[in-house]
C-alpha cells in the first residue's frame, strides 16, 4: 500500500499537467512509489494504475523502459556507478571494480545483507566530476576516488550499525 | 553522522567544474558562486531585466512577439542541445492563430555523454533558464510550459523545482505576470533513465506518460507535439541564452561569435584534462584556447583524439582538432559535429578499440528498440568490437563494421541510429591501424590503457 504522504505527492504532480492526462505523472508517481517501497511492486503499478486511470499494463510498460525503476527489490542503498566513455577517462571503471572488491559482489548482484547493490550506468550527466556515483537514485556523489569510495561503503554501514 | 550527512559530503560544489575564472565573456555563468541562485540574486545580476523590457516595465515601449522573434533571428542564436538549428526560425514555425493550446518544452534531459552543462546552468543559475521561456512563450502566445530534467539529477529537478516556486510567489509565473496581459504556467517534469528521451519526440511521449520511443517525422512538434498540439522544445542553454539578447541586443550578441554563429556556448570538457569542467567561451574560440583553460592534457601527455561535440559526434584525431575553432561551421567543415559542446579529449594512453567499445554498447543498451536497423544494428557494432577487443576480432571486421553502420544510418525514425553508425565510421577512417593492429595481435597498440 501506497502512504497518504506519497498520495500526496502524487496529487502535487498530477496536478501539473491538464485534468484530461493525468498519465502524464505516472513517470513522477512511480519514482515516489519506489523512494517509499525501494522498488515498484505489481501492486504499486495496480494503485497508480487506478489512480492515473492508465492500463496497468500501460503503466508496466514505463517501469519497464526506464533505466532507473528497479522491477524488484535492491538494497538498501541502490549504488549505480557510470562507466560510460568519459567517466571510463577519469577511473570510472576502476571505482566499478573497486567496489565489487569492496562489497564482494559483481556489477548487477545485492550483498548478503541486503544494504548494497550495485549496478553500471549509463551517462548520468556530470562527466567532470566523474568518477561519479548515484546513491538511491537522488543523490549524486562526485570525484570519487577509492578512498572516498571506502568512507562511503564504510559510513553506511557504521550508519545502520547505529540505527 | 546518519547517512544524509554522510552523502551531503560527495555532493559536488560546482567549484572545480563552475565557479572559476576560465571563462571568456561569460554570459550564462557569469557572477556565479554556488549560494547565488535564488530570485533575490538573480535580479541582482540584472535577471528579469529582459522580461520587463519586452513587457514595457524598464520605461520602453516594450517589444511585440513578432519584434522578440525577428532579434532572436537576428543575433544567430543556434540549438545548443546539438543539433544547431536556429532558434529564432524554429520560433517562427509555431502557428500564431491555432485556436486550441500551444505547449513550450524545455528539454533538460542531458544524457549525451560528455555532456554536463545544463545541469550547472539549472543547478546554479534556475531562473536565467525560467526567463528565457517566459520570453520564449510570450514571443510565440504560449501559455503551459514543461521542462523535463535529467532523471539521473534529481537535486536539480528540485532546486529547479524550488526556483519555480520563488518565481510564481513573486508573480513571475502564472497568470497577468507582472500585472501584464500575459499568463505562463510552467512545470518541472523528470527523466528517470532513457538516453533516448533527449530527443525531443521521445521526450514528448515520456512526458505523456509513455515509453520514450521517437515519433515519425513529420508531422513536427511544431504542428503535432505535446498531447498532439504545437510544441516548441529547445534546450537548456539554449533558453539560457534568450535574456541576454533582449538586454543587449542581437547585434551584441552576434559580434561575441563569429558570423552565422552567434554569442557564447557552454563547452563541457571532460576526459583526459588536467581540469575537466564547463567552460563558457564566445563561439569561433580556438580549440587550443579552450584545451588550455582546461589545463591542457593531463600529465603533460600528448593529444591524440578529440570527441568535439558528445559521444555521437564522430572523433577527430588531434592535427584535425587543432586546426578547429569551436563553432558550428568550423567543426563540422573539420568532418565532425559541434553536437552538444561537449569535448571528451584522449591522450597518447588511449586505445580507440576500447574506447569506442565502451560507446557501443551504451547505444545497443540505449536504443530505444522501435526500428530494426537500430534495434539489432546496435548489437551487431557492439559484439564486432567487443571481439576485436577481446582479441577475437577478423581481419574482416572493420569492413563488417562499416557495413552495419552503413546500414544503420538514415534508416531509422531518429537520430540514435545515426548516433551509434558515426562513432564508428569515423574511429576507423581515423585509426584503422589501430583495429588492424589488435586483430592481428590479440592485444593493444597502447598497452597502458585500463
Amino acid at each position: 500500500m501506497i502512504s497518504e504522504e506519497s498520495r500526496a505527492r502524487f496529487e502535487h504532480e498530477v496536478a501539473k499537467y491538464p485534468a484530461d492526462q493525468r498519465q502524464s505523472a505516472v513517470m513522477a508517481c512511480l519514482a515516489i512509489a519506489q523512494q517509499e517501497l525501494g522498488y515498484v511492486s505489481v501492486e504499486a503499478e495496480l494503485e497508480i494504475a487506478t489512480f492515473l486511470g492508465m492500463a496497468p499494463m500501460a503503466v508496466h510498460e514505463v517501469t519497464t523502459f526506464y533505466n532507473m525503476y528497479n522491477p524488484k527489490p535492491v538494497g538498501k542503498y541502490k549504488l549505480n556507478v557510470c562507466t560510460n566513455l568519459p567517466c571510463q577517462l577519469r577511473d570510472g571503471a576502476r571505482a566499478l571494480q573497486h567496489l565489487e572488491k569492496k562489497l564482494g559482489i559483481s556489477m548487477g548482484q545485492s550483498t548478503a545483507d541486503g544494504l548494497f547493490t550495485l549496478q553500471q550506468s549509463e551517462c548520468l550527466g556530470a562527466c567532470a566530476d566523474s568518477p561519479v556515483l548515484l546513491v538511491n537514485d537522488r543523490t549524486m556523489c562526485s570525484f570519487m576516488t577509492h578512498e572516498k569510495l571506502d568512507e562511503l561503503v564504510d559510513g553506511l554501514r557504521a550508519a545502520e550499525d547505529k540505527a | 553522522m546518519n547517512a544524509q550527512q554522510l552523502l551531503a559530503r560527495f555532493e559536488a560544489t560546482g567549484v572545480q567544474t563552475c565557479f572559476h575564472d576560465r571563462h571568456l565573456d561569460p554570459q550564462i555563468l557569469a557572477g556565479l558562486d554556488g549560494s547565488n541562485w535564488r530570485l533575490k540574486d538573480y535580479e541582482a545580476r540584472g535577471g528579469y531585466q529582459a522580461l520587463r523590457k519586452i513587457l514595457g516595465q524598464d520605461g520602453g515601449e516594450g517589444l511585440t512577439p513578432d519584434q522578440v522573434i525577428a532579434m532572436v533571428k537576428e543575433s544567430a542564436l543556434r540549438g545548443r542541445g546539438g543539433a544547431g538549428f536556429p532558434t529564432g526560425l524554429k520560433w517562427s514555425f509555431m502557428p500564431r492563430q491555432f485556436p486550441g493550446q500551444k505547449y513550450l518544452v524545455c528539454n533538460s534531459d542531458e544524457g549525451e555523454p560528455g555532456t554536463c552543462k545544463d545541469r550547472d546552468i539549472l543547478q546554479f543559475n534556475p531562473h536565467i533558464v525560467i526567463e528565457g521561456m517566459i520570453i520564449a512563450a510570450y514571443a510565440m502566445g504560449i501559455t503551459v510550459g514543461y521542462n523535463y530534467i535529467h532523471g539521473e539529477i534529481f537535486q536539480t529537478y528540485d532546486r529547479f523545482e524550488e526556483a519555480l516556486r520563488e518565481a510564481r510567489t513573486a508573480g513571475l509565473l502564472g497568470d497577468r505576470i507582472l500585472g501584464s496581459g500575459v499568463n505562463f504556467q510552467l512545470h518541472a517534469a523528470h527523466g528517470f533513465g532513457a538516453y533516448i528521451c533527449g530527443e525531443e519526440t521521445a521526450l514528448l511521449e515520456s512526458l505523456e506518460g509513455k515509453k520514450g520511443q521517437p515519433r515519425f517525422k513529420p508531422p513536427f512538434p511544431a504542428s503535432f507535439g505535446l498531447y498532439g498540439k504545437p510544441t516548441t522544445v529547445n534546450n537548456t542553454e539554449t533558453f539560457a541564452a534568450v535574456p541576454w539578447i533582449i538586454r543587449n541586443g542581437a547585434q551584441a550578441y552576434l559580434q561575441c561569435g563569429k558570423p552565422n554563429n552567434g554569442g557564447t556556448k557552454i563547452y563541457s570538457v571532460s576526459g583526459d584534462v588536467e581540469r575537466p569542467g564547463n567552460y563558457e567561451i564566445p563561439m569561433g574560440t580556438p580549440f587550443s584556447v579552450l584545451l588550455e583553460l582546461a589545463g591542457g592534457v593531463r600529465a603533460g601527455r600528448q593529444l591524440k583524439a578529440v570527441i568535439p561535440g558528445g559521444s555521437s559526434a564522430p572523433v577527430l584525431p588531434a592535427s584535425l582538432m587543432m586546426d578547429c575553432t569551436m563553432d558550428y561551421d568550423s567543426i563540422a567543415k573539420a568532418g565532425s559535429m559541434l553536437g552538444s559542446g561537449a569535448v571528451i579529449v584522449m591522450d597518447d594512453s588511449r586505445c580507440m578499440v576500447k574506447s569506442l567499445q565502451r560507446l557501443s554498447y551504451f547505444y545497443m543498451h540505449e536504443s530505444c528498440g522501435q526500428c530494426t536497423p537500430c534495434r539489432e544494428g546496435t548489437g551487431w557494432l557492439s559484439r564486432v568490437v567487443d571481439r576485436i577487443e577481446t582479441g577475437l576480432g577478423r581481419q574482416s571486421d572493420m569492413d563488417l563494421l562499416d557495413n552495419v553502420a552503413e546500414n544503420i544510418q538514415g534508416r531509422t525514425i531518429c537520430a540514435l541510429g545515426d548516433a551509434a553508425a558515426m562513432p564508428v565510421r569515423a574511429m576507423i577512417k581515423h585509426f584503422r591501424p589501430e583495429f588492424e593492429y589488435h586483430v592481428a595481435h590479440k592485444t593493444c597498440m597502447v598497452p597502458l590503457y585500463v
